[in-house]
């Protein structure tokens, strides 16, 4: 019964991959093909043409200022993906090697600056971002500078935590004995076993930022009108919702199916690593 | 005793460490940023502001003294209950905090409610029925819920139930009426994390030695899950209540301003636009000692409902 079970578990995570990949196909080409198929300028304003239901010219019709919705959700699209990817992939490239050598080396700095690391992540990460981005001044950048800041942290804590387990480890003690340098042994070793957590990490986590810049956007703290960021766009329709509801229906699906998709493949990747390396379910 | 001393003592020492470090980190930043909180200010006050209007500011404020001493000054100031005042309004930010708390907190037990409400049976059920369909909804509602941006889910809300409907109001505090969508909003934005988190913990309950020892012991199979599995999941539930509150007041604020709810969301957007930086530290600061207090709270919990666990906590 318990294989039948683990059987079951299982085709669920490969679902879940399969569909986020699915997604993820469908958001890139839409992303990628989308600016050539949708011929408008998504910040060109068009005064005659305001707030236009869905034809063959405008697909999802048109915003308060005549700009074409769809053409703003593909802009959007690359600026939020990318965005969110490139916040995390900084915050890895810092949190990783510093998390790496702190589990290391250990000791008494170690200690030291976990207690400090915990002391934050017990804050709440939406108000020290709130606090980060408020102080620096509202808008897109330094909102990001703001979550690289909190992130990093969390991936040097997890990193750290990882590298502890391994290190008692026989293989890494071989490798210790037999004289290879520390940089040799958290490279050759360590830093392969703790790259599958990461990349589970770091989808999910492209996918919380996108709802955090998309938070902020929509209270006026990201990014700041005429960009079409999905929360801004959100944010800029807010007056017209009761004349053109879809308005503020796009932006949002488009919010959703995309952290979605980086959520399927963060569980479905999770499920896959934890199936290969024996580790049970959960 | 000793062991509940230890406890209050070991959080005082976060709450120390999470202040010095937050509001060293924010006093920092505030110096190497270009923005000058002082030509805000002269903006507000005047237009035609001089520059000796400007240099009597920066003297009246301290902004011209080493950050060393602003902040040991800031400090001194938070040990004796004195957060300073606001830049725009000139009121004590601890005054203007305290104000606008209570609409804070009630809208977060209102979101806590309906967390409960909804991530408590999906929880069970996924638990319960592991691999199985039911397991299956679970999963993919708490999936599919971490995906949806909250201040969307208000949004569609109000759409469908105030202004189609006509059911709820939606902007202010007034009746108990203008709680419900609200709370619903946070609650829902919640409880993804929270059917996982309780899924998982049950299951590993349910494989537990003593529930197979009740098994063995040819209990049935929902006294088993009542007065056993359940009993042993309040564990989680107290941590998921501890875990809630930091979610809860971060994500209350976006909530808050969706809905017009008179709370500390308003309070530190408006200080954000206007680089009000006594009341960013000031608010930084009360939500700091929210978070460790309700820590503490459940820490002293855990020891009520299982004196022996304490020691061997896991953290979560």
């Amino acid at each position: 019964m318990k294989t039948a079970v683990i059987r079951t578990s299982l085709s669920l995570g490969n679902v879940n991959l399969v569909l986020g990949l699915l997604l993820a196909v469908f958001i890139t080409s839409v992303t990628l093909i989308g600016g050539s198929l949708v011929p408008h300028d998504p910040f060109q304003v068009d005064m005659g043409n305001r707030l236009q239901n869905s034809s063959s010219i405008h697909w999802l019709g048109t915003d308060q200022l005549g700009r074409d919705i769809l053409a703003r959700l593909v802009y959007g699209a690359k600026l939020t993906i990318g965005l969110g990817t490139v916040a995390i992939v900084v915050a890895i490239l810092i949190g990783v090697p510093v998390g790496l050598i702190s589990g290391y080396i250990g000791g008494k700095v170690d200690a030291i600056l976990m207690r400090i690391v915990d002391g934050i992540l017990s804050f709440p990460d939406f108000i020290l971002a709130i606090a980060i981005a408020g102080i620096l001044g509202p808008n897109l950048t330094n909102l990001l500078i703001a979550i690289v800041l909190v992130r990093w942290i969390v991936y040097a804590r997890v990193v750290r935590g990882l590298v502890l387990t391994e290190k008692q480890k026989e293989y890494v003690l071989v490798s210790q004995t037999a004289n290879s340098s520390s940089l040799k042994t958290i490279r050759m070793h360590i830093l392969p076993q703790v790259i599958p957590d990461i990349i589970v990490m770091a989808a999910i986590d492209v996918g919380k930022v996108i709802l955090l810049v998309s938070s902020f956007s929509y209270i006026g703290l990201g990014a700041q009108p005429p960009i079409p960021e999905w929360g801004a766009m959100l944010n800029d329709g807010r007056s017209y919702f009761q004349v053109k509801p879809l308005l503020m229906v796009y932006p949002g699906i488009a919010i959703m199916l995309t952290v979605l998709c980086f959520n399927l493949l963060g569980d479905g990747l999770k499920s896959h690593y934890d199936i290969r390396r024996g580790r049970g379910r959960i | 005793m000793k062991q509940f001393l230890l406890i209050i003592g070991s959080r005082m020492l976060q709450l120390i460490i999470m202040v010095l470090v937050l509001s060293f980190i924010t006093f920092l930043l505030m110096k190497i940023t270009p923005g000058d909180p002082i030509r805000t200010m002269l903006n507000v006050e005047d237009m035609a502001a001089t520059k000796a209007d400007e240099e009597r500011l920066m003297k009246e404020y301290k902004f011209d003294r080493p950050i060393l001493e602003q902040y040991g000054e800031w400090v001194i100031g938070v040990l004796q209950l004195d957060l300073g005042e606001s830049l725009i309004s000139k009121r004590p930010v601890l005054d203007m905090i305290l104000e606008k708390l209570p609409a804070t907190l009630s809208l977060s037990i209102g979101g806590l409610v309906v967390l409960f409400i909804i991530a408590v049976p999906m929880g069970v059920l996924g638990a319960v029925y592991e691999g199985r369909w039911p397991d299956y909804l679970s999963r993919w509602t708490a999936l599919t819920g971490a995906s949806i941006p909250s201040f969307w889910l208000g949004i569609m809300l109000i759409y469908v139930f105030s202004v189609q409907l006509n059911l709820l109001p939606v902007m202010g505090k007034a009746t108990l009426a203008h709680f419900i969508l609200p709370s619903v909003t946070l609650g829902v934005a919640m409880a993804p994390l929270y059917i996982r988190l309780l899924r998982e913990r049950l299951i590993a309950t349910l494989q537990s030695s003593y529930i197979e020892a009740a098994k063995a012991r040819g209990l049935g199979k929902k006294r088993i899950l009542f007065s056993h599995a359940l009993r042993g999941s309040l564990i989680p539930l107290v941590t998921m209540f501890g875990l809630s509150i930091g979610g809860l007041l971060g994500g209350v604020t976006v909530i808050e301003i969706l809905f017009s709810w008179p709370g500390m969301g308003e309070l530190i957007v408006n200080a954000v636009m206007s680089r009000d930086y006594p009341v960013i530290q000031g608010y930084i600061l009360i939500i700091g000692f929210l978070v460790v207090v309700s820590n503490l709270v459940v820490d002293i919990m855990y020891v009520i409902i299982n004196p022996q666990l304490y020691n061997g906590k896991e953290s979560m």
